[in-house]
């Protein structure tokens, strides 16, 4: 009862046209419409929120700011700099939507980092690496998987399980030496470019256009979204709840398993102490990209532009050369600051809308 | 096109105005009425009560020293208050007395709840004015409105589960001493209370989450007592309690208002209103359609005349001549969750309608969610086609043709947030899928096809679930199954919630399906619904059968009586 006695019948009131036409308008755009209107109006301010620091950094460096090399080239560091993160918040955005949590990220890449440069797997050659490092990725993702849907474990604790126990394996194998990558094809992948951006970033915009068809055209998205908003709905649809998880936790594992090649690529080596707090840096960017920490609402886009947000401000310190402890402190100011102005942003924006139409009509 | 004009006709034909100034004879007569001889009915029921009793002497629900019973307390005039979108409230007008149960009558989505959070200080009216003891009033936030004497009891109850009753009967305002609670008064008045309410059984220590849905409600006025509430709201508080509950619920109704207090009562049941009400509001579109008719006299033709527009009776759809011949879906042979239901065994025909009566706590809607393979059961088969179905498993049930649309709603069948479409294809959404590829534009489209089957109003698709009514919102559950290969539909509860308009679609919608050979399995509290909808009927108490006949070979008071023969329960069995 609640919530059911304001739908008025719509033809009583003109200013519902006026809402369906627009409704109409959104529907036509299809990508906007496909992530959600509600989600794409709330992208609208995280774009904002770049821009505004673009143009603190404008500000504070109009010096750099001037010259179009530098900007283009800072530009592609940025974009670099989010690529590895940007690739593990993908799949926590998953994880999320889906009604879980996924701590265990960063120990994924550092246990996939490590296998894939052993001596042993580098002898099979960069393919063999490769292959490694995603089978790694997923396996420990089907594990978390099955301990929280078959073992009924809460997967804050499964995965924070994980990972203490994947870095401590991790400890183990590189027995907590530097594995040096010796594959010039695997150390090529963080230093090619082509038509002047980063391989890096081509990854990147793969792995988040992949992931955005997944969510929002796909079954497998569409069951996402019912697993995580109401659980119990989709089991009494016919959905296998158990499974999805499972597969949820899977793909999050794939891509800490790119994750683990691209940072293994760009350090041209892989040690159990590597993507430290990727976990932590994930789930902010998501949260700040508008998922709904208790699952059913998210968009793929909303993740990504926190994650550029996160390297911008990082980059923003480093053109000023400023230490790396008031950046923590600025990053966790700003994740307040974003939720806080996306309550009140969409509060406001619909009490003037509720005034606008009460004065219209 | 034909809905809007069918709409129009309703408006014409809608009485005229409010009736305001009306004054009946049922309040006057209560003004007089001593509230003495209840408490001795009241002690004759109940053994052990008597040492309780004692100790209220001392009145802890003071009534209101100048509440003078029949005078004016809360006047409503012209209230207005809109959302995005829709104009909630469109001009309401209300008076209410105390020591009157004034009913407040409305489909869904006429406005009842956006008016009762406007009294409860959750919503601020947009214009109009609200009247509480004779000064202008409105209310910043709900500890106000508490604060000022009004207490609400939501239908949903808002309990904190892992608090004890005493703390959550004085939540917010628990008695202190330099910063500390007073853990052994607050029990102490919490026992108080509850002996007030005629539960001095309820220990005040007990944690809320062990209690039965009738015991929060319970704690619910328990909570408003300790507030001295001068007016206590009830949204559809009979809509968790199962019927033996309901009598009591009614007694300590009448004592509060007997103490003067008023109390605004809300339900979709005419009977309940006949029996408990003084007067009658009617809601209808956020308007007041028409203001304080006498509870009991006025007849029932009029009252729905003024909710829904248009003069309808309340009709179930013509049974057609049962043949007994279609061909049997559903055999379900010694089915057993212990501690749920034992040996239950039931067969439903293509084109047969079998209903379940039984009390909450009967194990009906356990029954029906272990066929489906929501639960697993530990003995028993149940076999669709002469196939045995993989038990503990939904796919395996909606593969072999099975849909159900369980008996919470909104927890257990909808994604709010979701537009409609997406919520009515939530079951089928792969099989219009090309390569694990949605097809939106073909899902909006299936949907639109149910939505206009089903007369869904709003007729948007896209919009969210969340701003439909509740019986719209049922129309989307049972939609779901309408599309796909669905045989065989179970149905838990499918009228809970749903006003008188939308019930005769949902009957006819059901009588529809069956006639289309789909064999469906019904479950309901409401015995009249069974016996009106259904060929056949399955009787249940405390987990079994004990009655199995056509619907026609019996009547109400005897399925009354089977359900409760020898039941003593209260509440939900462990």
């Amino acid at each position: 009862m609640s919530d059911t006695d304001t739908a008025l019948p719509a033809q009583s009131l003109p200013v519902d046209r006026a809402e369906t036409a627009k409704a109409d308008a959104a529907a036509r755009l299809s990508w906007w419409r496909g992530d959600g209107g509600e989600g794409a109006k709330r992208n609208l301010g995280l774009l904002a929120t770049l821009v505004v620091l673009v143009v603190i950094g404008i500000l504070t460096r109009p010096d750099l700011y001037g010259d179009p090399n530098w900007v283009w080239g800072n530009t592609l560091t940025i974009l670099k700099l989010a690529s590895v993160v940007g690739v593990v918040t993908v799949g926590m955005t998953f994880v999320i939507i889906g009604g879980g949590i996924d701590l265990s990220v960063g120990a994924i890449v550092a246990l996939a980092g490590v296998w894939c440069t052993t001596v042993a797997t580098q002898s099979y050659g960069a393919g063999g690496m490769i292959f490694t490092a995603l089978t790694v990725g997923l396996a420990v993702g089907v594990v978390n998987g099955l301990l929280i849907s078959y073992g009924r474990l809460v997967p804050f604790i499964a995965t924070l399980a994980m990972l203490v126990a994947a870095r401590g394996l991790a400890a183990e194998i590189s027995d907590k030496q530097t594995q040096v990558s010796t594959s010039s094809f695997i150390n090529g992948i963080a230093t090619t470019k082509i038509l002047g951006i980063p391989l890096l970033v081509y990854i990147l915009v793969a792995v988040v256009a992949a992931g955005w068809v997944l969510l929002n055209r796909t079954t497998f998205g569409r069951r996402t979204v019912a697993v995580g908003g109401n659980p119990e709905a989709a089991r009494l649809a016919g959905i296998n709840v158990r499974r999805h998880t499972v597969l949820l936790y899977a793909l999050s594992g794939l891509c800490c398993g790119i994750a683990a090649v691209m940072l293994t690529a760009q350090a041209t080596s892989a040690q159990a102490a590597m993507a430290n707090l990727y976990e932590l840096d994930a789930i902010a960017a998501a949260i700040i990209g508008g998922t709904l920490l208790s699952g059913g609402r998210g968009t793929i886009i909303g993740s990504l532009l926190g994650v550029i947000i996160f390297s911008t401000i990082t980059n923003l310190f480093a053109i000023n050369n400023l230490s790396a402890e008031a950046q923590n402190m600025v990053k966790g100011g700003i994740i307040v600051a974003a939720v806080l102005v996306q309550q009140v942003q969409f509060r406001s924006l619909t009490q003037f809308l509720a005034r606008n139409r009460a004065t219209t009509t | 096109m034909s809905e809007r004009t069918e709409r129009s006709e309703g408006r014409e034909g809608m009485p005229g105005q409010p009736r305001m100034s009306e004054r009946t004879e049922r309040s006057e007569g209560r003004e007089g009425m001593p509230g003495q001889p209840r408490m001795s009915e009241r002690s004759e029921g109940r053994e052990g009560m008597k040492e309780v009793e004692v100790s209220t002497k001392e009145p802890l629900v003071e009534a209101p020293a100048d509440a003078v019973a029949g005078e004016v307390v809360l006047r409503l005039t012209d209230v207005v208050k809109t959302f995005p979108g829709v104009r909630a409230l469109d001009g309401v007008q209300l008076e209410v007395r105390a020591g009157e149960v004034h009913c407040l009558l409305g489909q869904n989505g006429a406005g009842k709840s956006t008016l009762i959070k406007v009294l409860a200080g959750v919503h601020r009216p947009d214009s109009g004015e609200v009247v509480w003891r004779g000064e202008s009033a409105a209310f910043a936030n709900p500890q106000a409105a508490m604060r000022a004497g009004i207490a609400t009891i939501y239908q949903e109850l808002d309990l904190v589960d892992d608090l004890s009753v005493a703390e959550n009967a004085f939540l917010g305002h628990e008695p202190r001493r330099f910063g500390f609670v007073r853990r052994g008064h607050m029990a102490r008045r919490t026992r108080q209370i509850l002996a007030r309410l005629g539960h001095p059984e309820i220990p005040p220590g007990r944690l809320v989450r062990h209690l039965p849905a009738a015991g929060k409600q319970i704690v619910s006025m328990a909570r408003a007592l300790s507030h001295e509430a001068r007016l206590i709201i009830m949204d559809e508080p009979s809509a968790v309690l199962a019927h033996d509950e309901v009598g009591n619920l009614f007694r300590i109704i009448r004592e509060l208002t007997a103490q003067g207090i008023a109390v605004i009562y809300i339900s979709h049941r005419m009977e309940e209103i006949r029996e408990i009400g003084d007067r009658v509001t009617v809601l209808k579109d956020g308007r007041t359609t028409a203001a304080s008719l006498p509870a009991r006299e006025t007849p029932t033709r009029d009252l729905v005349a003024r909710m829904t527009g248009r003069a309808i009776e309340y009709v179930f759809p013509q049974r057609p001549a049962a043949d007994g011949t279609g061909a049997e879906l559903l055999r379900v042979d010694g089915l057993t969750r212990h501690g749920e239901f034992a040996d239950v065994s039931l067969g439903v025909r293509a084109g047969e309608i079998v209903g379940i009566a039984g009390l909450v706590g009967s194990g009906r809607s356990e029954l029906l969610e272990t066929i489906f393979g929501a639960r697993r059961a530990q003995a028993g088969t149940v076999r669709v086609d002469g196939r045995v179905l993989r038990p503990g498993s939904v796919g395996a049930a909606v593969r072999a043709g099975m849909g159900m649309a369980p008996e919470e709603r909104k927890s257990q069948a909808l994604l709010l947030g979701e537009p409609i479409y997406r919520n009515v294809t939530l079951a089928t959404f792969g099989r219009y899928a090309r390569l694990g590829f949605t097809d939106a534009a073909r899902e909006r489209a299936e949907a639109d096809r149910v939505a206009a089957s089903l007369e869904l109003r709003p007729r948007d698709v896209r919009r969210p679930v969340r701003t439909l009514s509740g019986g719209n919102q049922q129309k989307v559950v049972v939609g779901r199954w309408l599309l796909g290969e669905t045989r065989l539909l179970l149905l838990d509860e499918p009228t809970r919630g749903v006003d008188v308009g939308a019930r005769a679609e949902l009957y006819q919608v059901i009588r529809d399906l069956a006639a289309q050979g789909v064999g469906v399995l019904l479950v309901s509290s409401e015995v009249p619904e069974v016996l009106g909808l259904a060929d056949r009927v399955l009787v249940m108490r405390e987990g079994r059968v004990v009655r199995e006949a056509p619907a026609g070979e019996l009547d109400e008071n005897t399925v009354l009586d089977l359900v409760m023969a020898g039941s003593l329960m209260e509440g939900a069995p462990a």
